[in-house]
């Protein structure tokens, strides 16, 4: 009697038959999106040139022509990429005008907010531990950061600059822009027609303006709104305008996911007589959250970008210590394609980055296990 | 009778109480802001002596503007100068648009492209702008073109008559003169003229059922008017090329290195977010359209002009209403490199006249207002595309 291991077993003991032509279909199957006709052959000639004009310069201006030693002068005279700038002028580039001795402190907080950025990232972390972890880094980051306390020398706002500062100003508005759009979004959505013109005048209006105009107002007009003898801190201005700015789209992308939860799941919530606050943060939101979260977090990749134009109003964010690194004056006119392209390539890291973990939740969503 | 028991106990129970008092109070909150907030603005304005009203739009305005398109000297008024900015963000966004969509469709194809390398370029090219700021590429584009390019003297020549130097670009132009108004005119007639023919005759194939060939008679009404017009006006075409003399360029155009650099870093940048578009709108139409079409006889090139296009465009246009918008309120960054913008323009007469409130309402108007006007338009476009359903 033969069985299917039988069969099996007299599978394996047989000879495997190689295919002589394997090596040839592998080369076709290659060769031939390439060559395959004679537009595709041309199209993959300027391809290979345009590839070969790319690296050969990136690696004649970093490796071959570059400056490895010597100051400014030594910089001015070569071709390539100037190293010794970099060295001079890296930690200015971060930090800013942030008081010399204490970038330590910074540089901790910067990876403590790092590090709770990346657990969040998790999915399997999603719990409210969470909050009480960003609690513990909100509180840390300020006292590091800002001092006055535990023996840190006080910082005023002023000095608040470089990379911490761009990282500040997108993740505090984000932050607090959130729970401003969540409210929007349902405010929009709601039966109430005084409220939801409300909420669709302030959503339009400033979804119809560009930032630089709202970063004016707030820089510009708010001064003249508060009560004399209050002054608002700049830094802080500019922060109130992103959030304003970061909840007016977030509310559009709240609103999206709110769409896509059927009537029913409404009709449900109110026949278990769960009232309206109840059915909506119980029922409605969760769900519809989860199906906003990847537009949220393309948001989050604009707003980080986004913050650069603080810089028109005179903050020092990132991009801005990049520039005014290049105007001291030993290494004026000499560094600025350095100064530029590392600021893009911090950028680049930061915002591909997280490009590449939303395709990853889009693609999670799709699979929709829980 | 329990249930008016139950809504007779208090009036917070009663649901359509509940809805006016929500409203009364949220507008109530609103109006007693601002009210706040005015008293704060008029105590603040007589106590730093500012003036307000819109009069000063009429005074003498007294400063530059580098590049206008309209009529400008210093001497002219101050609203005269915010129209020139207005007048100056249309135009690049207006050229921006143009060369995002172009450069976009291309990359979008390209990024589907069955060649694996320009794919990868393709991709390499999104990536690239995507997740870099636009304004360091502004900065960076200008800082290009104002020290890396050589001095006017020894400008490249990167076409025939086409310069590039560290004044920006120098490109061939026509002379204007009112005729060509006039020969423009003619071209917009033959236009109306032969979409009015073009639609007679659809309709016309749908109730006979009859296929007339309408190409001849559309070709006719689209170029007779301009023929007649270029007959009876004999325009003489005189081209501007630009020479290089011995210290500068003579003649032709010049695109100023602000307007070169914001143009480039706008177009570029939106052209990386079109690609996406193209790209997810293309993939969206089902492969099974593709063979349907082939089963039904079509050629490759009507099969995408009649079946896949149309389809793609319906996932398309939304999301390139926003990118549009987008590019044209970025152009706003103008004031970073120094192009006379609207928001560049406004800053200076807020400088000047210290009327910060006034200026900023101006602007902010100015954008609302376009953007509203682009939405509508791009609506109105979409919802002729968009599916009809019974």
């Amino acid at each position: 009697m033969t069985t299917a291991t039988d069969i099996a077993e007299a599978q394996l003991k047989m000879p495997v038959r190689r295919d002589p032509d394997v090596g040839r279909r592998l080369l076709h199957r290659t060769l031939k999106p390439l060559i395959g006709t004679p537009l595709n052959a041309v199209i993959t000639l300027v391809c290979l040139w345009i590839m070969w004009l790319g690296v050969k310069g990136a690696y004649g201006w970093l490796v071959t022509r570059a400056v490895t030693e010597g100051g400014a002068q030594a910089c001015k005279v070569g071709q390539g990429a100037c190293w010794p700038y970099y060295e001079a002028k890296l930690r200015f580039m971060v930090f800013g005008v942030y008081p010399y001795d204490e970038h330590w402190r910074v540089a901790l907080a910067m990876v403590l907010f790092l590090g709770a950025i990346a657990v969040t990232m998790i999915p399997r972390f999603w719990n409210r531990k969470l909050l009480m972890l960003w609690a513990i880094t909100i509180v840390a980051t300020g006292v590091l950061i800002g001092g006055g306390v535990l023996g840190l020398s006080y910082v005023p706002t002023t000095q608040w600059s470089g990379l911490p500062l761009s990282f500040l100003l997108s993740a505090v508005g984000l932050a607090l822009g959130f729970p401003l759009g969540v409210v929007l979004a349902l405010a929009r959505s709601s039966k109430l027609p005084a409220i939801r013109v409300i909420a669709i005048v302030f959503i339009e209006v400033i979804r119809g303006v560009p930032l630089i105009s709202i970063l004016f107002m707030a820089s510009v007009m708010l001064p003249l709104f508060m009560p004399s003898g209050i002054t608002v801190d700049k830094l802080l201005r500019a922060q109130i305008a992103i959030i304003i700015f970061a909840a007016a789209y977030i509310a559009e992308a709240v609103r999206g996911g709110l769409q896509a939860i059927p009537r029913g799941q409404h009709e449900a919530a109110s026949a278990m007589g769960l009232h309206y606050w109840q059915s909506m943060r119980l029922v409605v939101l969760p769900q519809a959250l989860k199906i906003a979260i990847p537009p949220l977090v393309n948001i989050s990749i604009g707003f980080f970008q986004d913050t650069t134009l603080v810089t028109i109003i005179g903050l020092l964010d990132f991009l801005s210590t990049v520039r005014t690194a290049m105007t001291d004056p030993n290494w004026v006119g000499i560094a600025v394609l350095e100064g530029y392209v590392f600021a893009a390539v911090v950028f680049l890291v930061f915002s591909y980055g997280m490009g590449s973990y939303s395709r990853f939740l889009e693609r999670r969503m799709r699979l929709g296990h829980d | 009778m329990r249930i008016d028991a139950l809504s007779g106990t208090s009036l917070l129970y009663n649901l359509r109480f509940r809805a006016i008092l929500y409203q009364v109070l949220a507008v109530g909150s609103i109006v007693l802001l601002g009210w706040y907030l005015f008293t704060n603005v008029s105590q603040k304005l007589a106590e730093q002596n500012i003036a307000t009203g819109f009069g000063y739009l009429s005074r003498e305005a007294g400063f530059v503007i580098s590049q206008s398109l309209i009529d400008y000297k210093p001497t002219y008024t101050y609203g005269r100068a915010i129209l020139a900015g207005i007048a100056n963000t249309v135009w690049v966004s207006a050229w921006g648009v143009v060369l995002a969509t172009v450069l976009g469709l291309v990359v979008g194809i390209a990024r589907l492209s069955r060649n694996p390398l320009l794919a990868l370029l393709a991709f390499l090219y999104v990536e690239a702008l995507r997740n870099v700021p636009l304004l360091l590429y502004l900065f960076l584009w200008y800082a290009l073109i104002v020290t890396g390019l050589p001095a006017v003297r020894e400008a490249w020549e990167v076409l025939p008559h086409v310069f590039l130097s560290n004044s920006g670009l120098t490109v061939p132009s026509l002379v204007w003169t009112s005729d060509y108004t006039i020969i423009i005119g003619a071209l917009v007639l033959g236009a109306v003229l032969a979409f009015a023919i073009r639609r007679r005759m659809t309709a016309e194939r749908i109730t006979t059922g009859k296929e007339r060939t309408s190409w001849p008679l559309i070709g006719l009404a689209l170029l007779i008017p301009p023929a007649l017009a270029i007959l009876i006006l004999q325009p003489d075409f005189t081209v501007s090329l630009p020479e290089k003399g011995r210290f500068r360029l003579t003649g032709g155009s010049q695109l100023t290195p602000e307007f070169t650099a914001l143009l480039v870093g706008l177009a570029l940048s939106a052209s990386a977010g079109i690609a996406e578009i193209v790209r997810s709108g293309i993939l969206s139409v089902r492969k099974g359209q593709w063979e349907a079409s082939r089963a039904l006889g079509l050629r490759d090139g009507q099969a995408m002009r009649l079946v896949v296009l149309p389809q793609a465009l319906r996932v398309i246009i939304p999301p390139l209403t926003s990118s549009y918008l987008s590019l044209f309120k970025n152009s706003s960054l103008a004031i970073a490199i120094g192009y006379p913008d609207l928001v560049m323009v406004s800053n200076t007469t807020m400088n000047q006249t210290g009327q910060a409130i006034e200026g900023i309402a101006i602007f902010m108007l100015v954008y609302l207002g376009l953007s509203i006007a682009i939405s509508l338009f791009m609506n109105w476009y979409n919802s002729r595309v968009a599916l009809k359903e019974r």
